[in-house]
């Protein structure tokens, strides 16, 4: 991660428009298709990706006598629905699902809405202390999550938060990666003419923000938006330590809870393991471009 | 929208550079008039003054709220006896939380273990990464359906993923052996043994960031001019002779940022030893075999209800991620020297 932060960020690409499949010339010219082997590793490879997945869903569709024994099974049983059930109810699962969304939306929303404000700020407003201030941000991206959590947790102690969402909601506001990540793209894809000639006709810096910034970020506030969901979604450790299994949990307290012995039949276990997963996949299914093209654009500032 | 602004903004007068202070109309202005300009323009000049402060507001606030005070006041914790029953009565005992932990075997033993899966996990993770990245940036059929692919580990959460593994790592009936057993090897019993724990934890963590990693390394690929390859292959470079001397020199910067957000994470690594053991407990199996820096931490504070302790481990942790980022930057600096004298 290089620490000087640059302009250079190739930008307009952000929208789900294809990123161009690369377009390598070998000497005669001709682009670099890829080989048999090629195919071959990759299916492999996604083979290897995607069979716990895959498996997740058989195991939960079979009984724990099954799981127990040798061979493993390879194809799905009937007992799906019967699991599906058992984990929606037993532990927890639907609570927790419906926690988690509120969770992920809200926590997804206040970033996006806080970071694209302070990364407009540092993108195109003059202020006193902007360098240090940024520098400070970036800074922070560095700092492990566990070297806050005993403060935190007697900070929602003290507010009687635990146990309550928002207690898991309001850390994940501060999300430097996020203001960076507005600010680089703030940088090229808004024109300062524009908010120029919005300054010009006497809007006020809210007005700019509502109908100048807001609309020149959205691919960008999309893309954050999703990653944000993504991480809200499976965020693990602190919300074991601020929510309960029986309280308010989110899918990773209860899948924890299951994980514990709460229940002891595997195949249950497997179901509530793909109640949690499936909202996610189901969502990469639909938007895996646009997020796939997400990270890659973010990865490119570094 | 924003085309409005322009339009509008277009005829002002003189032409270049568009006064900022709406233009006195022909007529002489009342003393009403007058004031309302007046007034309107102290307004702009506030807006224009501390507009920015007000932008940055929301995210300084929760920034200091829950991530600086927390930050500073887990150093301050870490001074004193804090139980989690009772985190308002603090008892100042100076650096001994630090200095028993000097003393602390489990300590060393976590930090043992988190070194040893930091380097099982993230050294075969970016490896990979690096070669699928590579096979990736060929022209292919339906590229976007292995991007996506290969990314779906890392929409699936570390708790559902660690549960999944936790059976294939079965010793009895895991998918694994058995695979194992085809190829005449006996059940390994990967729970218990202390290199074959680590090495399934480690396991759970390539299986899900390799395709991320990947998808980065690719993205840097593709930002490598086509140029360099066409004077490379003009020079009778073969392909293997291509990604060596020119996508991996390309590359470096983002290598060493996967590597410094590797190295954070490995430090971190928390969710899948915990899973990974049974009952979820955070022993890291009975012997410790697996326990690392933030499995400890958590037993301490959250089982042993040892805050204090527990705030120690935090900035312990903390200093060995600012030696390995010191470490890493030397590093650095050094190949960018070497290069500059070749």
């Amino acid at each position: 991660m290089s620490t000087t932060v640059t302009d250079k960020v190739p930008t307009g690409q952000l929208e789900s428009r294809p990123v161009k499949a690369p377009s390598r010339k070998s000497k005669a010219g001709k682009t670099l298709y890829g080989g048999k082997w090629t195919y071959l590793v990759l299916i492999v490879v996604t083979v290897l990706s995607l069979f716990p997945l895959v498996w997740t869903a058989i195991a939960a569709s079979r009984n724990n006598e099954r799981l127990a024994q040798t061979p493993p099974p390879f194809w799905f049983g009937g007992n799906l629905f019967r699991n599906l059930e058992i984990a929606w109810t037993d532990a927890n699962m639907g609570t927790a699902l419906l926690n988690t969304t509120i969770v992920a939306t809200i926590a997804s929303a206040g970033t996006v809405f806080i970071s694209t404000l302070a990364g407009f700020a540092f993108a195109k407003l003059r202020f006193r202390w902007k360098n240090f201030l940024l520098f400070f941000v970036i800074a922070t991206m560095m700092v492990p999550p566990q070297l806050s959590v005993v403060p935190l947790y007697m900070l929602i102690a003290e507010l009687s938060w635990t146990d309550q969402l928002q207690a898991v909601i309001f850390p994940f506001f501060v999300c430097a990666f996020g203001v960076f990540f507005m600010r680089q793209y703030l940088v090229q894809a808004l024109p300062n003419e524009l908010v120029e000639a919005a300054r010009v006709d006497g809007a006020s810096s809210w007005r700019v923000l509502w109908h100048v910034v807001f609309p020149a970020a959205r691919p960008a506030m999309a893309v954050l938006g999703m990653l944000t969901f993504v991480q809200a979604w499976n965020d693990f450790f602190w919300p074991i330590i601020a929510l309960t299994q029986n309280g308010s949990p989110t899918v990773q307290v209860a899948l924890t809870g299951l994980g514990r012995g709460y229940i002891p039949d595997q195949s249950v276990i497997m179901a509530g393991a793909l109640l949690g997963t499936l909202p996610l996949l189901i969502a990469f299914v639909v938007f895996g471009k646009q997020i796939v093209g997400g990270i890659m654009q973010g990865a490119v500032k570094g | 929208m924003a085309n409005q602004y322009r339009t509008t903004a277009a005829p002002q007068g003189e032409g270049a550079a568009a006064p900022r202070v709406p233009k006195a109309p022909p007529q002489e202005p009342g003393a009403k008039e007058l004031k309302a300009r007046a007034w309107r323009s102290r307004r702009y000049r506030w807006d224009m003054k501390y507009s920015p402060y007000a932008f940055l507001a929301p995210f300084f606030l929760f920034f200091l709220a829950f991530g600086l005070f927390p930050l500073l006041y887990t150093g301050w914790a870490s001074l004193h006896r804090v139980s989690l029953t009772d985190p308002n009565n603090m008892e100042w005992i100076g650096f001994k939380n630090f200095t028993r932990l000097l003393g602390d075997e489990f300590f060393w033993n976590a930090l043992k273990n988190t070194v040893t899966i930091g380097l099982l996990s993230t050294v075969p993770q970016l490896v990979m990464a690096l070669g699928i990245a590579h096979l990736l940036n060929y022209k292919l059929r339906g590229s976007w359906f292995f991007r996506v692919a290969v990314l779906t580990p890392y929409a699936t959460s570390v708790a559902a993923a660690t549960l999944v593994f936790v059976l294939l790592f079965g010793r009895d009936y895991g998918m694994i052996n058995w695979g194992l057993g085809l190829v005449g090897i006996d059940n390994i019993d990967w729970k218990n043994g202390t290199f074959t724990s680590q090495l399934a934890v480690s396991t759970i963590v390539i299986w899900r960031w390799t395709g991320y990693n990947a998808l980065i390394y690719l993205a840097a690929m593709q930002s490598i001019p086509n140029d360099l390859y066409e004077s490379a292959a003009l020079d009778g470079a073969s392909r293997w002779q291509q990604f060596w001397h020119v996508t991996l020199p390309s590359l470096r910067p983002t290598i060493l940022f996967t590597c410094v957000v590797s190295t954070i994470g490995a430090t971190q690594l928390f969710g899948e030893p915990l899973l990974f053991n049974d009952g979820a407990s955070p022993t890291g199996g009975p012997d410790h075999q697996f326990q690392t820096l933030g499995l400890y931490l958590y037993e301490q504070g959250w089982v042993n209800l040892h805050l204090g302790r527990a705030s120690a481990i935090a900035w312990a942790m903390f200093l060995i991620l600012l030696v390995i980022a010191a470490v890493n930057w030397l590093l650095a600096r050094r190949l960018r020297k070497n290069e500059g004298r070749a």
